[in-house]
């Protein structure tokens, strides 16, 4: 059996695959990250203050692990669900009450995403504590707050999709917001005095119409399912090659003598 | 009780609970390591400072982590139900009518501020102001550790925003605001038909100048109070810098960054100025004019 394994390993298959061997040494630690695609975001080696949970609080991290299990789960719950108001709420309730698997699928894009708008606050507050957005990081710190702001816009674009009486009227006090925009808003301003009505200020563009109603729905589909994953995956490449070009996770300049 | 019980139970609301404990928890959690941090000569994060290989060390606690956060949420999702009510009508407005629970502190804001300044204006100032945290802070120390000492006044307005102005207020706004947006205590019963006097006045008419005459026509000298009162809050940060233009720190600092930072501090502590003023004098505006109230 040995044999047979040690002839396998030998095999240009094998070879071809696994590109070094097992053996618990410092060089096949270091290429089992380099020669990874996944896990080289990571350097090979890091001071062991950054390894420490209590420090980073693992919620960039865990945030990142919430983006990929709502866009696994979302991309099922795209299958049963079509953007028309007319079928939008029958598909929901089909998908509760028919799909195997159905209620666990959307239950955790669901909490998922509640989850998620949880971790990026708290990753916020830790890099903010750790003074983390100071030179050389603070250009990262803003690509942050981007990633913030997208975040509730896509939990706050998901939360129509349902089309009950709770997402339309979540949706409803959420946009009523933009009638006040000053200047771009009917209700801003000087908003009317620059030509603002219900029907051509910033709010109707937002809705495609006057109220939330099924052109709403569509916008806030297309938004929520294509256009901001889509923004919010490359600000998250930016984010992470970011981290690395930074020089890692932040940590005292032990370079200098005093604190 | 029974109404409060309901709110809080409501599945969509376990978040804040969840919000709640963990701001807690981690505020109280990085106290501690600042204090820690300051009562020594060098902080704790500068004595591991040696290099450990990230294979195993650190995918190791990646993956227990991610196993943990999998497991949490997916017992979440067996036991608990994703909200489904009744189906969308836009002829029946439910009261109260709440955003969803991460905008619930500005909805909160609009007790206090109109639409124009709570729905636009502070959530822009907020994202404009987070992005300009790094370039208006150039305190070089504390960077890469926990520390209070060599930034007082950074963690402490964070503290205060994010705690105070941010999640308190979700919780308020989630928890305590019934049918009307009016205020209910968690015992009290969540009456739909409730009606408070409205006695709300303005800043001036408490000084004796009405902002409307008889016929509804704006009192000039009531906009001019205004503009005097707002600039003069304003001033206390041209003030500040007059009087202490040759410390150190201001030096440091410069006029630029200096007028940035004191002009955002200033609106964001102009939140609690103001909800003070409406919860204990029942002020409504301080300025009014014929195209926006302060
Ligand atoms: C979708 C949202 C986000 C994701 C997926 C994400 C992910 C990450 C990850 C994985 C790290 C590595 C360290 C850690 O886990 O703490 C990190 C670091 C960092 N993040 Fe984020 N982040 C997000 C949002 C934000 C926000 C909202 C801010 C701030 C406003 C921010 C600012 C930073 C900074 C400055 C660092 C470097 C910290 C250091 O070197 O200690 N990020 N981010």
């Amino acid at each position: 059996m040995g044999k047979l394994k040690e002839k396998f390993q030998q095999t240009e298959l094998y070879k071809s695959i696994f590109r070094h061997s097992y053996q618990d040494t410092n060089r096949n630690r270091a290429l089992q990250i380099v020669d990874n695609v996944f896990l080289h975001l990571h350097p090979v080696r890091i001071p062991r203050h950054a390894v420490n949970i209590g420090y980073t609080w693992g919620m960039g991290g865990i945030t990142f692990l919430l983006f990929i299990v709502l866009t696994i789960t979302g991309v099922i719950l795209m299958f049963y669900y079509r953007p028309a108001a007319e079928y939008a709420y029958e598909d929901m309730k089909y998908l509760m009450n028919d799909v195997p698997f159905g209620p666990l699928m959307r239950n955790m894009h669901r909490w998922g995403a509640h989850a998620m708008v949880i971790t990026v606050m708290l990753h916020m507050f830790r890099v903010f504590l750790t003074g983390s957005y100071k030179p050389p990081r603070q250009f990262n710190w803003g690509v942050g707050v981007i990633l913030l702001v997208l975040t509730f816009l896509l939990s706050f674009t998901g939360y129509l999709l349902p089309w009950d009486q709770l997402a339309i009227w979540a949706v409803t006090v959420g946009t009523n917001m933009a009638r006040a925009t000053p200047l771009l808003g009917h209700e801003g301003p000087f908003g009317p005095e620059l030509g603002m009505k219900i029907n051509n200020d910033i709010r109707f563009i937002l809705l495609g119409g006057t109220q939330v109603g099924p052109p709403t729905l569509l916008r806030f589909y297309v938004g929520h399912c294509i256009f901001l994953p889509i923004v919010a995956a490359v600000f998250m490449i930016v984010h992470f090659w970011r981290i690395r070009k930074d020089g890692g996770i932040s940590g005292p300049d032990t370079s200098k003598k005093e604190f | 009780m029974e109404s409060f019980l309901k709110i809080i139970l409501k599945p969509d609301n376990l978040p804040i609970l969840f919000l709640l404990f963990t701001v807690i928890g981690y505020t109280w959690l990085s106290i501690s390591k600042m204090r820690k941090n300051d009562t020594q000569d060098i902080p704790e994060e500068a004595k591991l400072s040696d290099k450990v290989q990230v294979w195993p060390n650190l995918v190791r606690v990646e993956f227990i982590a991610s196993i943990v956060v999998m497991v949490i949420l997916v017992v979440w999702s067996i036991f608990i139900d994703a909200p489904l009510e009744e189906p969308a009508n836009p002829t029946l407005t439910p009261n109260p009518s709440k955003a969803p629970w991460y905008f619930l502190g500005l909805q909160e804001i609009l007790v206090y501020f109109d639409p124009w300044i709570a729905g636009v204006i502070l959530p822009t100032l907020i994202i404009v102001g987070l992005i300009a945290i790094p370039y208006i802070d150039n305190n070089e120390k504390g960077s890469g550790y926990y520390t209070y000492k060599e930034r007082k006044f950074a963690v402490l307005t964070f503290l205060v925003g994010f705690i105070i102005l941010w999640v308190a207020l979700i919780v308020l706004g989630t928890f305590m605001r019934g049918p009307g947006w009016y205020f209910f205590w968690p015992w009290e019963y969540w009456d739909t038909h409730r009606v408070v006097a409205l006695t709300n006045v303005d800043l001036s008419e408490i000084f004796g100048i009405n902002t409307k005459d008889a016929f509804g026509k704006l009192n000039p000298f009531a906009i001019i109070f205004g503009i005097v009162v707002i600039t003069a809050y304003y001033s206390i940060g041209v003030i500040y810098w007059i009087k202490k233009k040759n410390t150190p720190l201001l030096q440091e600092l410069g006029l630029l960054r200096y007028s940035i930072t004191a002009f955002l501090f200033l609106t964001m502590m102009s939140l609690p100025i103001k909800m003070v003023l409406r919860l204990a004098f029942n002020i409504k505006y301080v300025l009014v004019t014929p195209w926006f109230n302060i």
